[in-house]
């Protein structure tokens, strides 16, 4: 292997250091927030996008998405389709107007 | 039979067969997971006001802090024994495999006293709702840890590095592949951190 590849590879140990970094530092900001005097909604919203930024630095870095191919990016965006319709099911039980007659 | 375009990329999909493959079961699993998630919402959405709340401040946030710590350098030790692979340094990839397989037993570990301390108060599935979908979600995530743990425990094994002397770049692309459902893993359980023990 050459030194131009070693460099590159010793490049990406920084970042996935540096991932590891960020990733521990929100989850310790997840507990902290956890304990805020803050209303249920809020608490929710501010826990599920610290949530959001941790599973994102994970997709990105960890697991490649952000240079990954498009067949990938595809088979994703379709499964997070999907999978956001999958999270409204239980929305629509709320607006079930049979069930408040 | 040696399967085709397991090292080259297809021309049409721009993959190997492998990444291909392992995509489409974690999009499966996405579902798999996504399916419970929604289950969660919708029994949190029918649940008396500050059930959810009830029930889950009786779990231990302590421990549930210190294994996303684990499961997260897990992760990184993971995409190291990959990262030594790529620099063909064999020793140090069963040096972080070895880290890896140990973090994941020490997640094992921690579930355990977590599930056997509620065990002990009488806090079983069948105890509230909440704690239905507590033990379905962690006990699924659970055994994702035990089958990557055997996986990875075979590349780990003798039998890793006669694959290794043999088909040197097909066995870094089976850690690559390997490591991509860890990371799925790790990140299954960065949604569940929050949302059984926080709110």
């Amino acid at each position: 292997m050459s030194d131009h590849d070693n460099g590159h590879i010793e490049e990406h140990i920084k970042v996935y250091l540096t991932v590891f970094g960020a990733l521990a530092f929100l989850t310790l900001l997840t507990v902290a927030a956890s304990y805020m005097d803050i209303s249920t909604t809020e608490a929710i919203f501010l826990a599920l996008s610290i949530a959001t930024v941790k599973a994102s630095l994970v997709a990105g870095y960890f697991m490649h998405l952000i240079t990954e191919k498009q067949t990938i990016i595809w088979i994703l965006t379709l499964t997070f389709i999907f999978f956001l319709f999958c999270m409204f099911i239980p929305m629509i039980t709320v607006i079930d107007h049979a069930s408040l007659s | 039979m040696q399967l085709p375009y397991i090292i080259e990329e297809r021309p049409d999909t721009g993959l190997n067969n492998a990444k291909l493959g392992i995509w489409v079961f974690l999009a499966s699993e996405i579902m798999l997971f996504g399916g419970l998630f929604s289950a969660y919402v919708f029994l949190r959405m029918a649940a008396p006001v500050g059930d959810f709340a009830y029930w889950g401040s009786k779990l231990s946030i302590p421990m549930a802090t210190v294994n996303t710590l684990v499961l997260i350098s897990s992760s990184v030790t993971m995409i190291m024994s990959w990262v030594s692979l790529k620099m063909k340094d064999f020793e140090k990839y069963k040096m972080y495999m070895g880290l890896t397989l140990l973090c994941a037993s020490i997640f094992l570990v921690i579930k355990y006293f977590e599930y056997t301390g509620k065990f002990h108060h009488g806090i079983y599935p069948s105890s509230s709702t909440f704690m239905g979908i507590y033990f379905t979600l962690t006990g699924l995530h659970g055994l994702h840890i035990i089958g990557g743990m055997i996986v990875m425990g075979y590349f780990w094994l003798p039998a890793g590095y006669k694959m290794w002397e043999s088909e040197p770049e097909h066995f870094t692309n089976r850690i690559e592949v390997v490591g991509l459902y860890w990371h799925f893993v790790d990140l299954v359980w960065i949604f569940l951190f929050p949302i059984l023990y926080l709110l």
